[in-house]
């Protein structure tokens, strides 16, 4: 190779790495700004007024998010306990009984339900989910009852599809000598199937839970956005999430940096969920 | 007692049956609901008019333009440098501490939510680098947050390429770049297009990165530096005010039916590469 050819792909080499790279500097960019913008308050109010405070009157000093951090989690829980059985008997179903054919159909087609903006899944709660609430159960209905069923809704394709994958990877041969040893379909796939896929499983439900815990305009729309801790089902409440998108338009000063740092914890929430995905998913690749 | 083993296996085999059904029905019934009710809205003339009176009456035109230019724009922005980190990690380096390093800052930036997005392009395009509300401030912090997607759906398309193509042009005399060019991205373009269509589904779908990068002016944005609505955050609008439950519907209609057909398109391409190489 001539040397001109040589220093040409040398060049190409660079630039690409260069771009490879963009991803980490945004990544940097993108901490760098949230933290800066939210850390101060942290310094200047106490992590402990913020995190355990439970009052929330921004334009008073009191940056109190104790109240969204329980309602996030508590949601997350709800949208979980509500989603996932559903979609891990649905991802079940699809590996381990459908045919071929059915498979073809039902997975590409849970795939392409999982493009369904979140916004539509929050109006859909908002018409049809609230007033059954209001109607049967009592109160406003915008409760943590329907922000959980969105949710659990929202998540069944992100859950059954990563489930499903796991279910796949276990070894034909598993099965086989199950069956082999006169085990019914049922006691191979509980005994057998499930346990070979459990760390897979536990990430895709870690996953659904970040997308809960992520989600913002369709928990708007049907929370209630009330600001106390909520103490029945039927409370309305406000994540963490939507605590950002209602006041971030309007807000100024303390006030703006207070959405930062509740953008902060969102983050070390996220991150950490992910951190323990990620660990789940490497020791299924290792084992 | 002992109950039989094969009649749990019988009544197991219902219940997941049941569940399968049921999640699938759940998601068609959203489907069908918004497009029963919204079908009888959606004229050409609701397609092509601008609004009026905050939306109550006349059409999405302007939002329709607004979410067409924010998806082009964001996957022109984010496709060289997606396909080129593809290219990077795929072809030319080995893992190392480096690649791992990459790897984990694109599993992050994926794993992100899309309010910090919204947070970040706020505090960065609009306020530091003072774009204002823009077409461009949302595109940018939409380019960043679909950039996990083209990255890894490349990467996959890239490593699906047989090796033997790779001997074969690399024996007849071609560069490593020719190579690429030539044969790799030929061959992976169809699984790279599939990245690109779904990456341009996340963007129409999306309400909060967007709402506070872009803003929600009702006008055509006539610039770049204008703000613009897209049909997402009009249709969150009409819904959270209660502007119109006819016009919500409508406006819902067609953002899922344009998903679904960048989707099922998607879909349809990732399948002929499929069939082409196995």
């Amino acid at each position: 190779m001539n040397r001109r050819l040589a220093n040409k792909e040398n060049a190409i080499r660079l630039v690409l790495l260069l771009f490879a790279l963009s991803s980490l500097l945004f990544l940097f960019i993108i901490f760098i700004f949230i933290l800066s913008e939210g850390v101060p308050l942290f310094a200047k109010v106490g992590v402990k007024n913020i995190t355990m405070g439970t009052r929330w009157a921004p334009t008073k000093g009191f940056f109190g998010i104790f109240p969204m951090i329980v309602s996030s989690f508590m949601v997350t829980l709800g949208a979980l306990v509500l989603g996932a059985p559903l979609a891990l008997g649905c991802s079940t179903y699809l590996s381990e009984y459908a045919g071929k054919k059915t498979k073809m159909v039902l997975k590409p087609s849970l795939e392409l339900l999982a493009g369904i903006p979140s916004v539509v899944y929050g109006f859909l709660g908002v018409v049809y989910i609230v007033p059954l609430i209001r109607e049967y159960l009592g109160g406003s209905g915008f409760s943590i009852l329907a922000t959980s069923l969105v949710l659990g809704i929202m998540i069944l394709p992100t859950i059954t599809s990563i489930s499903f994958d796991a279910l796949m990877s276990v070894p034909a041969a598993f099965r086989e000598g199950s069956l082999a040893m006169g085990a019914t379909k049922w006691q191979t796939v509980y005994k057998v199937v499930l346990p070979a896929a459990r760390s897979g499983i536990l990430a895709s439900f870690i996953l659904g839970m970040g997308r809960a815990i992520g989600e913002t305009m369709a928990v708007i729309m049907v929370a209630g956005n009330a600001l106390k801790i909520p103490t029945s089902l039927l409370d309305p409440l406000r994540t963490l999430t939507s605590n950002i998108a209602l006041e971030l338009a309007y807000a100024t000063g303390d006030h703006r940096r207070a959405l930062f740092s509740t953008g902060v914890v969102l983050l070390v929430i996220i991150m950490s969920l992910n951190l323990v995905a990620n660990f789940w998913v490497k020791r299924r690749v290792d084992k | 007692m002992r109950i039989n083993p094969r009649l749990i296996d019988k009544l197991m085999r219902g219940g997941l049956t049941f569940q399968a059904l049921f999640t699938v029905a759940i998601l068609v019934a959203i489907v069908l609901i918004i497009f029963v009710k919204g079908f009888p809205y959606v004229t050409t003339e609701f397609i092509f008019s601008y609004p009026e009176d905050m939306g109550r009456l006349g059409g999405i035109f302007p939002f329709l333009v607004s979410t067409l230019f924010l998806g082009v724009l964001s996957i022109a922005f984010a496709t060289p440098l997606g396909i080129g980190t593809a290219i990077y990690l795929t072809e030319y380096t080995k893992e190392s501490s480096l690649t791992r390093c990459i790897r984990f800052g694109v599993e992050s930036l994926a794993g992100i939510p899309s309010i910090i997005y919204g947070l970040f392009g706020f505090i960065f395009f609009v306020i530091k680098l003072r774009m204002g509300w823009s077409l461009l401030s949302g595109t940018l912090t939409i380019a960043i947050m679909v950039l996990p997607t083209i990255i890894r759906t490349s990467e996959e398309a890239i490593k699906a390429v047989p090796n033997n193509l790779r001997t074969v042009s690399f024996s007849l005399g071609a560069t490593k770049w020719e190579t690429v060019t030539r044969v790799i991205i030929p061959s992976a373009a169809p699984g790279i297009l599939t990245g690109i269509m779904l990456s341009i589904g996340r963007a129409v779908s999306e309400t909060a990165a967007v709402i506070f990068t872009m803003g929600s002016s009702l006008r055509l944005p006539a610039s770049i530096m204008d703000s613009g609505r897209t049909m997402a955050v009009h249709f969150y609008i009409l819904a959270r005010e209660g502007i119109s439950l006819e016009k919500a519907y409508a406006t819902a209609l067609v953002l899922i039916f344009s998903i679904l057909v960048i989707n099922i398109l998607a879909y349809y391409i990732m399948h002929r590469m499929i069939a082409r190489f196995s």
